[in-house]
């Protein structure tokens, strides 16, 4: 009786089942094994779709204008020739647009930081009255189009002077990262423990003195990817920069003014011109991404 | 740690020590620290909004609305509320579909990992003008896709971008923008996963749920704030969406943003320019207000 009791268990596992847990684990090898294969195939065919596109523009860009005005475009390397990119650098507004494009994103870089760092200090390491709702306006900051602002900007800047100078789109992207920054720095300065503050400022640091010298210097990588943030927003923004300028053209305003009358090679240089910045950005910015666009939004 | 910094109270401040700490106390440190930022916002957000108000309602005599007619009567002006409310409606649930798949499959944390992850975030710096551009390289007449279809024998050039094409059109933008701007989606996604709990999951799996179920009643609830926060995102950006289409087929998709440029840049009229824009800002706060009334009742259940 009491074997039987026990029995069935017993004899689950040198009996009947047995085979079958032999052949499960065999069977959920060669499972596992299709869903690494499965996994694998599904990560490539991803990688292929956001990869190949930047290739064919790198082809296209790369390739001599004979070859892109033949029909069946090769799809591998063929003559590799900087001449498309060499005719668009030389093409009148191009240079220029590429300073200034430079220009109003390190405008924008130091005009963000020098306001948004401060204000990403206080929203980390303060608790005060309007903390709550000055974070909400930030939200609302970044919801807003900025189609709404160029429009009417252009007629300030147009009264004030300011119209067509590289200030006034940096005046514009600033606005664009500020919030942005402020909640970058934040959430890096939360990160930045209080006590070593504390520390400073009991062996006689003045508030000021102890932010410089021990803040800082811990938060600089946070900083520095904020930055970054700052200068491809303004890299990337063409619709005010279309607006608010008429000569000093930052290089996609002056890409896209001339696009309904370039030939295809120049378009293709263009974007190419474009991508590249973006390779380098996202590999010097991989660690920060999550942080920037994930965990500081909420 | 809040108010550390400053506020450590001093029972034997000096008389001026406490003056100057009152002082301080009228205006305290952070107030001082953001109210730069707060003064910079303000004027150039609001005071731009209140000019554009009054571009888009007062012409050469006063109030009036001459430019909403004007833009009311353009035909391209519904074409491009269509185009823009249609892309919006297909390109967002493909792209959550996309970016919730590609970041399951980073959790699965397959080998070249990290490698994936950088090029599937390469298009978070990438402007739609570019994509445009790139993707242009691909559909032109003379482009890759159809130089591949014509090296396979399928025909020799179909005008994918063409104004007769317009099935085409919209799909040659919707790939552009579901390249170019589901990276977005990844990254919230992604770092939203990081702070679900493996545990969760795992002890759903030992309950015996299947995939599907772990993902449907374990994972997607615990996504919930980082889904919403894409979905807000990405819908708002999503109208301002324009130079894609602007670089693939010119006029030939319209969207708002696109009409504005158009009316501003090259027809000159700031007027209208600005009754779009105002028209894109109802539309941007409209959503953003459904959302978060729709979205914050915690029994309507999964997104979408």
């Amino acid at each position: 009786m009491s074997r039987g009791v026990g029995s069935p268990p017993h004899r689950r596992s040198p009996g009947g089942p047995e085979p079958g847990r032999r052949g499960r684990p065999a069977g959920r090898g060669r499972a596992a094994r299709r869903r690494g294969i499965a996994l694998h195939v599904a990560c490539i065919a991803v990688t292929l779709f956001m990869g190949l596109p930047i290739y064919l523009i790198a082809l296209a860009a790369l390739s001599s204008r004979e070859s892109l005005n033949r029909f069946p475009l090769p799809l591998v390397p063929s003559d590799v020739s900087v001449e498309t990119m060499r005719v668009f650098l030389e093409t009148t507004g191009v240079v220029a647009g590429f300073q200034n494009s430079v220009e109003v994103g390190l405008l924008s870089l130091v005009l963000s930081l020098a306001l948004g760092v401060p204000a990403g200090y206080a929203v980390a390491r303060y608790a005060f009255r309007g903390r709550q709702p000055y974070q909400l306006f930030l939200l609302l900051t970044r919801a807003l189009p900025i189609v709404v602002l160029s429009v009417p900007l252009a007629r300030v800047f147009l009264a004030t002077g300011l119209y067509d100078t590289t200030y006034a789109v940096a005046l514009l992207h600033t606005a664009l990262a500020l919030p942005t920054t402020v909640l970058i720095t934040s959430a890096i300065f939360v990160a930045v423990p209080v006590e070593h503050e504390e520390a400073a400022m009991v062996f006689g640091a003045t508030a000021p003195v102890a932010f410089v010298r021990v803040v800082l210097p811990q938060a600089l990588p946070g900083i520095a990817a904020a930055a970054i943030f700052t200068f491809v927003t303004s890299w990337n923004e063409v619709l005010g920069a279309a607006v608010l300028t008429l000569g000093r053209r930052t290089l996609p305003a002056q890409v896209l003014s001339t696009l309904a009358d370039s030939p295809l090679a120049f378009r293709f240089a263009g974007g190419f011109a474009l991508v590249v910045p973006a390779l380098v950005f996202i590999a010097f910015m991989r660690r920060y991404l999550l942080n920037m666009w994930g965990t500081t939004l909420r | 740690m809040p108010g550390a910094v400053t506020t450590a109270p001093n029972p034997a401040a000096t008389g001026s020590g406490a003056r100057r700490r009152r002082r301080r106390a009228r205006i305290p440190a952070p107030v001082l620290l953001i109210a730069p930022s707060v003064v910079f916002l303000a004027a150039l957000f609001l005071w731009p909004i209140g000019v554009g108000v009054a571009q888009a309602f007062t012409g050469a005599d006063g109030a009036t609305v001459a430019h909403l007619r004007r833009m009311v009567d353009d035909p391209y002006f519904w074409d491009a509320a269509r185009n823009t409310a249609l892309l919006i409606v297909v390109l967002i649930p493909l792209q959550f579909a996309f970016a919730l798949a590609m970041a399951l499959l980073l959790r699965e944390r397959p080998r070249l990992s990290s490698f994936y992850f950088y090029v599937w975030c390469v298009p978070l710096a990438i402007s739609d003008l570019a994509a445009g551009l790139v993707w242009l390289a691909i559909f032109a007449d003379r482009g890759y896709l159809n130089s591949l279809l014509a090296r396979l024998g399928l025909g020799d050039g179909y005008a994918w971008l063409s104004y007769d094409n317009q099935a085409t059109v919209f799909l040659a933008v919707l790939l552009a923008e579901l390249w170019r701007a589901t990276s977005l989606v990844l990254v919230i996604v992604v770092a939203g996963l990081q702070n679900v709990p493996r545990d969760y999951d795992e002890a759903a799996a030992v309950f015996g749920a299947t995939y599907w179920q772990r993902l449907r009643h374990v994972i997607l609830p615990q996504l919930r704030p980082s889904l919403q926060v894409a979905l807000i995102l990405r819908t708002i950006l999503g109208l301002q969406t324009f130079a894609v289409a602007q670089a693939l087929t010119g006029r030939n998709f319209p969207l708002l943003v696109g009409e504005t440029y158009q009316w501003y840049v090259m027809l000159r009229n700031e007027g209208v320019a600005a009754a779009i824009a105002l028209v894109i800002l109802v539309a941007s706060i409209g959503t953003a207000v459904v959302y978060l009334r729709v979205l914050r009742d915690p029994a309507a259940g999964s997104l979408r």
